[in-house]
C-alpha cells in the first residue's frame, strides 16, 4: 500500500513540477525536459502501481524487471534487430520508396495517369496493405525478403501520393517564370520540381518509416525463421515470459523513434526554408 | 443536348482514367495468375504424362483449388458464395466474419476519437499538457503498436477480459493519433483576429470553445476521422491473428494461410479492403453533410 | 528609334468556359518601339495582364498575330528576348538571392565565372549588394520585389515585361522603386511593357500609356506622353501630369472602366 502511496506522490510531484516549468519563460532545454520529466514520472507510476497492487510480473513486468531483462538479452535482442529492422524494415523502405518516387515523376508528365492513379493511390493507401503479408509471405518464403516485399508495398503508395502531391506543389508564377526562361522539362524538374517537392516527400518518409517497421514485424507473425523480433514477440508471448516482449517492444520503440527521428533531421538539413522548418 | 454532351465529358473527365488504370490492374492480375500458376499446372500434366496446348494451361491456371495467385473471377465467386449464399449466421459467412471485425473497428473508433478529441482540448487549453504530453503522443506512433498486438490480446484474456474489448482497444490505440494531431490543429486554426474579436466580447473561454474553435476545427477533425477508421480496421484485423483463428476477417486470413486457402485469403482481402472503402465514404459523406450544413462547403 | 520590337496585329484570345466563350482580348492593333516605356492601364478583366502573357508566350492567342523581335513570341520565348517580372517576387525559398538570380543564367548555360559577375552588377542595379547570401523570406517585400526584377535583368535581355510587379507594395516603397525603376531604364535603354492599375504610377513612368477596357478586353486609347524622359517624382505636381492622368481618366470612363 505504502508503495502506492509514493508512487501517487511522486506522480503528482512531477506534474506540479512540470507546470511550474511549463508556465515559466520557454526555452530549449525546458522542451525537451518537460516531456523526459512526464515520461520518467510515468514509469514511476508504472513501478509504483505494480508493486503496490501486487501485479503479477506475468501480467505487467514491472519497468525494473524489463530494464534487467533488456540488459540481459542484448546479443539475442541485437539479433532480432538485425533481422526484422536492417533486413527486412530497411531494405523494403528503400526500394519501396525509390520505387514510389520514380514512379511519380514518371506519371507527373501525364495528366492522364495522374487522374486515374491519384485515387487509387489514395483509395489503397486507406487500405489494410497489412493482410496481403501472408500471401507475400507464401511467395517469397520465410525469411527476410518476404517481410522486405511486405514493406515495399506498405509504403508504396504512401509515398506515391505523397510525391506526386509535392510534384505539383510548384507555385504558378515559378512554372511560368520557367517558361519564360525558356527551360526545358529536365531543367525545370531539377530547378523547380523536386525542390518544392522536398517538404512533401519528406512527410511520406516519415510517415514510411512507422509502417515499414510494423509492416516487417507483422509480417513475421506469418511465418519467419527462429529470429526477429515479430517471431521472438509472439513466441515470448506464448510462453508468458512478458518481460522479454517489453523488451523487445523496447527496442521497436527505439528503432522506430530513431528512425524517425533521423527522417525528421534530414528533412530539417533539407528544408529548412520551408515556412514549418524557420520557426 | 450539349449540356448532356458537356456532362457526360466530365464524368469520363474524371471517371475515364481511373477504369482506364483499373482495368489495365484487372489484366496485370490475369496475366500474373497465369504466369505464378503456370508452373503448378505443368507439373501436374508431366506427372499425367499429357502436354497442355496453350489454351488449356490458361484455364487451368485459373481453375485450381489453392493456385498461387486466385484469378479475380475465382476470388468473386468465393466471395459470392461465402456472402449471398451463406446464411449471414453461418460460421462459413463472410458477412458474419465482417461484421465480427466491424464491430471491433467501431468500438475502438469510438473510443479513439473520445481519447484523441479530449487530449486536443487538453493539448489545446494546458500548456502543461501541450509540452509532457505532445511529445509522448507523436512518439506513440513510432512505436509499431501492431507489434504488441498479440501481448495485449492475451494479457487482457488472462485477466479475463476477452472478445470484442481487445480488439477494440488496439484500434483505440491506433485511432486517437490522427484525431489527437489533427483536432489539435483545428482547435488551432482560428487565427489571432479572430480570437481577438472573441476578447473584445469579452466571451468566456467556454464560449470561444464552442462558438469559435469547435466549428473552426470540423474540417480537420473530418479529415482525421477518415484516417482514423481506416487506422482502427486494419488495427482490429491485426488484433485478430492471435486469438487462435476463431472469428473476423483476420481470422480468416491466419486460417487461410495456415492451410494454404489462398482463394480465402484473396477474398478476405478484398472484403477488407470493400469494408475500408465503405467506411471511408460513410465518415466522407457525414463531412459533406455537416460541413454544407454548417456553411463551410462552397 | 522607330523601329517596332513588339507588334500586336488583330490579336484576339477567347477563353471557352462554362458559362460560354470570354474574350479576354479583341482585334487588339499595337506597336511598341525600341525603348519605350509603355504602360497598360485599366479595370481588372480588361485583358492586360493576358495581353502581357501574350507577347512572352505564356498565352496563345486565338486570332490574329504577335511578333516580339521580329520573330513569333515562342520562337522569341526560346531565344530568351525578355525578362518577366511577375505580381509577386517568385523568388525560390531554397535559394539564396544570389542563387535566385543565378537561376535563370544556369538555366541558359552561361559558365560560373560569368554567372557570378552578373549577379554582382544587377545586385548593384537594384542597389541590393550585400544582400546576396540572405534568404528570399529574410527580406521585406520591396526588397524581395527588386531582387525579383535584378533576377529579371540577369541574363540582358531587350525587353522587360512587368506585370504590375510594385502591386502588393505600399505607396511610400512604391514611390521609391518607380524612380529607381525610371534610372534603371534610363541607363540600361530596354524597352519595356509595364501593368499596372494606379493612374499616377502609369503617368510617372511611361512613354506611352495604353488605356484598356473590359468585356470584350480591347484597346480604349493610346497616349503618347509628353514628359520629359528624365523625371523625378516632383513631376507629378506639374500641370502636364495632371493633364495626362486626365487623359487617361477620361480614356477610361469612354472604355466603360467605372461601370
Amino acid at each position: 500500500m505504502n508503495w502506492l502511496i509514493y508512487a501517487l506522490i511522486f506522480w503528482l510531484a512531477s506534474w506540479a513540477l512540470n507546470v511550474r516549468i511549463a508556465n515559466s519563460a520557454p526555452s530549449r532545454f525546458k522542451s525537451i525536459l518537460v516531456p523526459m520529466l512526464f515520461g520518467f514520472s510515468l514509469l514511476g507510476l508504472w513501478e509504483g502501481l505494480v508493486s503496490g497492487f501486487n501485479i503479477s510480473p506475468i501480467l505487467l513486468p514491472p519497468p525494473s524487471m524489463i530494464a534487467a531483462r533488456f540488459a540481459s538479452s542484448l546479443p539475442i535482442l541485437w539479433e532480432d534487430f538485425v533481422q526484422t529492422f536492417v533486413k527486412g524494415a530497411l531494405s523494403g523502405y528503400f526500394i519501396g520508396c525509390s520505387a514510389a518516387f520514380l514512379t511519380a515523376i514518371a506519371i507527373d508528365r501525364s495528366d492522364f495517369l495522374k487522374r486515374g492513379l491519384l485515387p487509387i493511390g489514395n483509395f489503397v493507401a486507406a487500405l489494410p496493405i497489412i493482410g496481403m503479408a501472408p500471401v507475400l509471405v507464401m511467395w517469397f518464403g520465410f525469411d527476410w525478403q518476404s517481410k522486405a516485399a511486405v514493406v515495399v508495398i506498405m509504403v508504396f503508395f504512401p509515398m506515391l501520393v505523397n510525391t506526386v502531391a509535392g510534384l505539383s506543389a510548384k507555385n504558378e508564377i515559378q512554372n511560368d517564370l520557367m517558361k519564360t526562361y525558356g527551360a526545358g522539362y529536365w531543367q525545370s524538374l531539377l530547378k523547380l520540381g523536386l525542390p518544392a517537392a522536398m517538404p512533401f516527400i519528406f512527410n511520406g518518409l516519415k510517415i514510411c518509416t512507422t509502417l515499414a517497421l510494423i509492416g516487417a514485424i507483422v509480417a513475421e507473425f506469418f511465418g519467419s525463421p527462429i529470429r526477429g523480433m515479430g517471431f521472438r514477440i509472439s513466441t515470448e508471448v506464448g510462453r508468458l515470459s512478458l518481460d522479454m516482449v517489453w523488451a523487445e517492444i523496447t527496442v521497436a520503440a527505439l528503432a522506430g523513434s530513431a528512425f524517425y527521428g533521423t527522417m525528421a533531421l534530414i528533412e530539417k538539413a533539407v528544408t529548412f526554408w520551408h515556412p514549418s522548418q524557420r520557426s | 443536348m450539349t449540356s448532356r454532351t458537356a456532362a457526360l465529358r466530365r464524368i469520363w473527365h474524371r471517371a475515364g482514367p481511373i477504369l482506364t488504370i483499373l482495368a489495365v490492374l484487372l489484366a496485370v492480375w490475369y496475366a500474373s495468375a497465369v504466369a505464378l500458376n503456370a508452373a503448378w499446372a505443368k507439373d501436374k500434366a508431366k506427372r499425367a504424362d499429357t502436354v497442355l496446348t496453350f489454351s488449356e494451361l490458361v484455364s487451368d491456371t485459373m481453375s485450381q483449388d489453392k493456385p498461387l495467385l486466385p484469378a479475380p473471377h475465382q476470388v468473386a465467386e468465393e466471395i459470392y458464395k461465402t456472402t449471398v449464399l451463406k446464411k449471414v449466421t453461418s460460421k462459413r459467412s463472410l458477412i458474419w466474419h465482417g461484421w465480427i471485425t466491424l464491430s471491433a473497428t467501431l468500438l475502438g473508433f469510438a473510443f479513439g476519437t473520445a481519447l484523441g478529441m479530449l487530449l486536443a482540448v487538453g493539448i489545446v487549453y494546458s500548456r502543461a499538457t501541450d509540452m509532457s504530453v505532445m511529445p509522448w503522443v507523436i512518439t506513440s506512433q513510432t512505436i509499431p503498436i501492431l507489434a504488441v498486438a498479440p501481448m495485449i490480446i492475451v494479457v487482457l484474456n488472462a485477466v479475463g477480459v476477452s472478445g470484442l474489448l481487445p480488439k477494440a482497444f488496439i484500434s483505440m490505440y491506433l485511432s486517437f493519433f490522427p484525431v489527437a494531431v489533427g483536432m489539435v490543429k483545428g482547435l488551432r486554426a482560428p487565427d489571432q483576429m479572430q480570437l481577438d474579436q472573441m476578447r473584445t466580447w469579452s466571451a468566456t473561454k467556454a464560449t470561444s470553445f464552442w462558438k469559435l474553435r469547435l466549428p473552426s476545427s470540423m474540417p480537420y477533425l473530418f479529415a482525421s476521422l477518415k484516417i482514423g477508421i481506416a487506422a482502427s480496421l486494419v488495427g482490429a484485423i491485426v488484433g485478430e491473428l492471435p486469438t487462435g483463428a476463431v472469428a473476423g476477417l483476420g481470422a480468416r486470413l491466419l486460417a487461410g494461410s495456415y492451410y494454404g486457402q489462398t482463394i480465402q485469403i484473396w477474398s478476405a482481402l478484398i472484403c477488407a479492403a470493400i469494408l475500408a472503402a465503405s467506411l471511408v465514404a460513410l465518415i466522407g459523406l457525414i463531412e459533406k453533410i455537416t460541413l454544407k450544413r454548417m456553411g463551410m462547403l462552397s | 528609334m522607330s523601329e517596332a520590337v513588339i507588334s500586336a496585329k488583330d490579336l484576339s484570345l477567347t477563353f471557352e468556359t462554362n458559362d460560354g466563350p470570354v474574350h479576354a482580348l479583341k482585334d487588339i492593333n499595337l506597336d511598341i518601339n525600341k525603348g519605350d516605356f509603355v504602360s497598360f492601364i485599366g479595370p481588372s478583366g480588361c485583358g492586360k495582364t493576358t495581353f502581357l502573357r501574350c507577347m512572352a508566350d505564356l498565352e496563345t492567342p486565338t486570332g490574329g498575330t504577335i511578333t516580339v523581335n521580329g520573330m513569333s513570341a515562342a520562337e522569341a520565348r526560346m531565344k530568351r528576348a525578355y525578362g518577366y517580372v511577375f505580381q509577386a517576387a517568385g523568388l525560390y525559398p531554397w535559394r539564396t538571392i544570389g542563387g535566385n538570380i543565378r537561376l535563370p543564367l544556369e538555366i541558359m548555360g552561361f559558365n560560373k565565372s560569368e554567372q557570378s559577375k552578373r549577379v554582382t552588377d544587377v545586385l548593384e542595379l537594384v542597389e541590393l549588394a550585400g544582400f546576396e547570401k540572405k534568404f528570399p523570406w529574410q527580406l521585406s517585400g520591396g526588397m524581395q520585389q527588386r531582387a525579383s526584377i535584378a533576377r529579371a535583368l540577369a541574363f540582358d535581355a531587350d525587353i522587360l515585361l512587368m506585370d504590375e510587379p510594385f502591386g502588393a507594395l505600399d505607396e511610400i516603397v512604391r514611390d521609391h522603386l518607380n524612380e529607381q525603376l525610371l534610372q534603371l531604364w534610363a541607363r540600361t535603354e530596354k524597352t519595356i511593357g509595364f501593368v499596372t492599375h494606379s493612374i499616377p504610377e502609369a503617368v510617372f513612368l511611361s512613354t506611352k500609356i495604353v488605356v484598356m477596357s473590359p468585356r470584350p478586353g480591347r484597346i480604349a486609347d493610346v497616349i503618347e506622353s509628353t514628359l520629359p524622359r528624365d523625371r523625378t517624382l516632383d513631376i507629378r505636381e506639374s500641370q502636364e501630369f495632371a493633364d495626362i492622368a486626365h487623359r487617361v481618366r477620361e480614356g477610361l470612363r469612354a472604355g466603360h472602366a467605372y461601370d
